[in-house]
């Protein structure tokens, strides 16, 4: 094992000759260690949740075999109907969603109107705002008779009645509508930004004027990524929680997660096992359905490379353009976030803009005197924030062994990081409920639960993340370094982690913001050792003290907005707009 | 004293065999490029080399000791060897400086002494002034300097490149590719160059090892390649040249058209069936027979002709024969297409191949 040099010295610090191949023994193959370990962890926090919720579906209370939950579940009518007013509640607010975002990414993207960025920022905060706080915002707005809306109405016609009610389908489309129109924005600006001004111009040479070309060239040309942006709003309205739960229950409308909740609350987890089922299959069936039309050729078109984009001239019709914006904006941020601030600093909120109707006192009452606020919000902090981080380095060094082919059989630990992405929030927190609530681990109420269920959330996230930051450092540069010597792990220390730290920490915000306001998932596994701040806002909205929510709510956007602007400062501003 | 040797060294990927059966041996200090068109496995063996890639049969040796078979490999980190990469794969997050000593770094070279040789190799590559930037501030070329540096920094046993100037503007490529020439001159490290660019292989190298599909088709010294290539693969890859068929005689050899005396030619294979490659740069036409001396007069005439600046581009045909041969001639021999013209033809430039 004695170290020779190769070569002649030339002068200058001798290199060390390896030691000969043949004295290496052939060690113990740890890789399969390693795969193990990863496939140990995500059966634990991704499949065997799934795999309970299927289990108490089915099974009886002696081990045996059952369909009688499914007939059950969908025995009664009543059951039915939330089914098919999940459906169209959803196809509404898809629907909705396309009006409000199309229009708006062409114009930010193409246009020249007014305000672009105004409009970007915009639409980030209809997004930023958790839906559960707008829901609220709209109850002052467009509450029966009381509503401001409505009370405005009233003073200006004399009619003894308003003429808005967001107790109703409508109202509950409006709501989520304007939340979720966000994903069509992102998938149809990334869409456009890809099509070139000569495959517009090469209509225009044809004798057809703006609008034409953008019917016949550019729609069909972004089609598939609004359809798909149309199947995740779908998805993500049908799963929601927290609007249907403030909105639909009043309304009378009931939908599969409110009918959820109540088989929850009634400790029939077996029946709302049977009963998610189906709501699991759509959305498996929805995004292969996506993923099967983007793979089709008619996207590859938009996928080449942009060329160049000159801003279409609108003439006068920028400032039409420019006040829908405007109009969407408004509905979507400024009028609830301006009843919920008012609300927050009235005596009654009902009593309107006045002097003597201004108080500090719920600031006071939340900040000081309620036993639960403040710790809710340093729980949300604290475990969104550890949600993030274990999700990153969990995602992360999956996607380092797949992205380098370091272990056979590492697509299988890629596909169960990605798999949590088809299963809605509600339903995770059943199979989690199922799966850890009872012994012998008895997690029900703790904070591990809760960090788990958001880790395993928003694991397809962070894996997303870490690919396509990795998929940036080429693995030359790693490379480079174990040629001169350097081991793996000096690489990565060296090299993979300063180039991925801008990334990441985009990444850990992108994680962190949604699983600080996470409701649908903490709703069923808190307790009150574990209540998080979104689940005391909801029950706030429960009881009816809107203003002391609308404080709740103000420090849960305060945080949100500092931890986005410092996205800002080190990412760049558009890193929440881009496409993931 | 042998310092590099590739024994049968073989790598299939699947069923397809990227590298096949080849054998090098690379003498210490010598400069070796691997040439051959895309595809035909020349990263793969550089990659064998360095020990990214694991041979499935065969072995690397160094100086008698396996690094590399396809039982076990030594990992990169433990050859001593430098490599410079088609990306270069400067850190971007390091300066230059910091770059270049990493290598020094990692073999713990105390900092005082790191130091100058770090000044000292900026120096070599005429980056000594540029130390403190970031990479992000560089030129491709300076990038590329770098990149020579932060490989020749730590004394390496073997240096290794995989085509590093293909991403390079064309008068770069030529600066650089004397550069790296001139390094080795200075430092004569043992080296294994990649490149589909027989220019540079030519420009660079003392040995070329000529690859076609997995296999090395030959190792010469560049001008011996170019004039005396063995197969038909490389006369055609290396410069532009005729193939022209002949059948061995009693005592000549009859092409198509005319017959020279077998004791005319240098080598010949004892075989029926022959081939030639003939490079137009080894042909001359001439007017009248009588200003040949030396060598065979053929008769016939212009038929095509190209002018491409540097030279005269000419299709001869010899009097009754099928043969075209192309023909190169200084601009100021001027023939009109038609004309009769003698070709002057050196039967010792004539090259057998297989
Ligand atoms: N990891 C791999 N898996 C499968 N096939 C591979 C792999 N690496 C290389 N090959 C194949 O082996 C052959 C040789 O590849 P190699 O990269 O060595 O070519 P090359 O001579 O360097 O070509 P180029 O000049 O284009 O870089 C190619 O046909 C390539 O497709
Ligand atoms: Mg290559």
């Amino acid at each position: 094992m004695t170290d020779t040099t190769i070569g002649q010295d030339r002068g200058q610090a001798s290199i060390q000759v390896p030691r000969p191949a043949a004295e290496q023994s052939r060690t113990f193959d740890w890789t399969l260690l390693v795969w193990l370990l990863f496939a140990a962890i995500l059966v634990l926090i991704v499949v065997n949740p799934i795999l309970r919720l299927v289990w108490e579906s089915v099974a009886t209370e002696d081990g045996g075999l059952t369909l009688d939950n499914y007939v059950k579940a969908y025995s009664r009518t009543r059951y039915w109907q939330a089914l098919i007013n999940t459906v169209v509640m959803g196809l509404g607010t898809a629907a909705l969603a396309a009006v409000l975002a199309v229009p708006l990414a062409w114009a930010c993207v193409r246009t020249d109107m007014p305000g672009r960025g105004f409009v970007r920022l915009s639409v980030l905060a209809a997004f930023i705002i958790p839906p559960y706080l707008s829901a609220v915002g709209w109850v002052l707005l467009a509450g029966p008779n009381s509503g401001w809306l409505n009370k405005v109405w009233m003073a200006l016609t004399g009619a003894p009645h308003g003429i808005f009610n967001i107790y109703s389908l409508a109202g509950l489309i409006t709501i989520m509508g304007l939340h979720l129109f966000f994903f069509i924005f992102v998938f149809t600006s990334s869409a456009l930004e890809l099509v070139s001004s000569e495959m517009e111009d090469a209509a225009n040479v044809l004798g057809a004027g703006p609008v034409k070309t953008a019917f016949k060239i550019t729609l069909p040309l972004i089609t598939p990524a609004i359809i798909g942006g149309l199947i995740i709003i779908f998805l993500q309205s049908i799963a929601l929680f927290g609007v249907p739960a403030i909105i639909a229950i009043p309304a009378r409308y009931p939908v599969v997660t409110t009918q959820l909740t109540e088989f929850f609350s009634n400790n029939r987890v077996d029946l709302a096992a049977a009963y998610a089922l189906p709501l699991l299959l759509i959305t498996m069936s929805l995004l292969g359905l996506q993923r099967w039309m983007l793979a089709r050729k008619g996207f590859t078109v938009v996928g080449g490379k942009g060329g160049e984009r000159r801003l279409v001239k609108l003439g006068a019709w920028r400032w039409v353009m420019f006040g829908y914006a405007l109009l969407v904006s408004v509905l979507a941020v400024f009028m609830p976030l301006t009843v919920l601030i008012q609300a927050a600093f009235s005596k009654a909120w009902g009593r309107g803009f006045a002097f003597d109707n201004l108080t500090l006192s719920h600031v006071n009452f939340i900040l000081f005197e309620h036993q639960g606020a403040v710790p809710a919000l340093v729980r949300s902090i604290l475990y969104a924030g550890t949600a993030a981080f274990a999700a990153l380095a969990l995602a992360l060094v999956i996607a380092y062994i797949v992205k380098r082919n370091l272990l056979k059989g590492g697509q299988v630990l890629a596909f169960l990081c990605m798999a949590p992405f088809v299963i809605p929030g509600i339903i995770l927190a059943i199979g989690f409920y199922a799966a850890y609530a009872p012994p012998p681990l008895a997690l029900a109420g703790t904070a591990l639960i809760i960090i788990v269920a958001f880790t395993t959330r928003l694991l397809p996230i962070a894996y997303q993340n870490s690919v396509a930051g990795l998929s940036s450092i080429h693995v030359e540069m790693e490379e480079a370094v174990r040629i001169l010597g350097g081991g793996r792990w000096l690489a990565v220390r060296r090299v993979v982690a300063p180039l991925l730290k801008r990334s990441l920490v985009g990444a850990w915000i992108l994680i962190f913001v949604p699983a600080c306001q996470e409701l649908s998932t903490a709703i069923f596994l808190s307790g009150p050792k574990n209540r998080v701040l979104s689940v005391l806002i909801f029950d706030f909205s429960e009881e009816g003290k809107f203003e002391q929510l609308a404080v709740l709510g103000g420090l849960l956007l305060i945080i949100t907005v500092i931890i986005v602007a410092i996205g800002f400062r080190i990412v760049g501003r558009d890193f929440m707009l881009r496409r993931q | 004293m042998p310092v590099l040797q590739l024994k049968a060294l073989t790598r299939t990927f699947g069923a397809f065999k990227a590298v096949d059966n080849v054998d090098l041996l690379i003498r210490d200090g010598e400069f070796v490029s691997l040439l051959g068109p895309s595809g035909c496995g020349k990263t793969t063996t550089l990659r064998m080399i360095a020990g990214f890639t694991d041979p499935t049969a065969g072995s690397i040796e160094v100086d008698g000791r396996v690094l590399s078979s396809a039982s076990g490999s030594l990992p990169p980190e433990k050859r001593g060897m430098s490599m410079i990469f088609q990306s270069y794969a400067i850190w971007p997050n390091m300066t230059v400086g910091q770059n270049v000593g990493f290598g020094l770094e990692i073999r713990k070279i105390p900092a005082d002494q790191a130091k100058k040789r770090i000044a000292e190799v900026l120096d070599v590559v005429q980056m000594g002034h540029l130390a403190d930037r970031y990479p992000a501030e560089l030129s491709g070329g300076q990038q590329q300097r770098v990149a020579l540096a932060r490989a020749i920094v730590v004394n390496p046993a073997v240096l290794l490149l995989d085509e590093p100037l293909s991403n390079l503007d064309a008068n770069l490529r030529e600066e650089m590719r004397s550069e790296i020439r001139r390094l080795h001159e200075a430092l004569k490290i043992t080296t294994v160059y990649v490149t589909h660019d027989q220019a540079e292989a030519m420009a660079t190298s003392d040995r070329i090892a000529v690859m076609n599909k997995g296999r090395i088709e030959q190792v010469d010294a560049p001008y011996i390649v170019y004039s005396r290539p063995k197969t038909r693969f490389v006369a055609g890859f290396i410069g532009r040249t005729n193939f022209i068929t002949a059948k061995r005689e009693a005592g000549a050899v009859r092409f198509d058209g005319f017959a020279i005396p077998a004791d005319r030619f240098s080598d010949l294979p004892g075989i029926a069936d022959l081939t030639f490659s003939l490079r137009p740069q080894s042909l001359k036409l001439e007017r009248t027979a009588a200003t040949i001396n030396g060598r065979l007069p053929i008769a016939g005439q212009v038929t095509k002709r190209v002018f491409l600046g540097e030279h005269w581009d000419y299709t001869f045909q010899p009097v009754n024969s099928g043969l075209h041969l192309k023909v190169a001639a200084a601009p100021s021999d001027v023939f009109e297409v038609g004309s009769s013209a003698v070709l002057a033809l050196d039967p010792a430039l004539l090259v057998a191949i297989e």
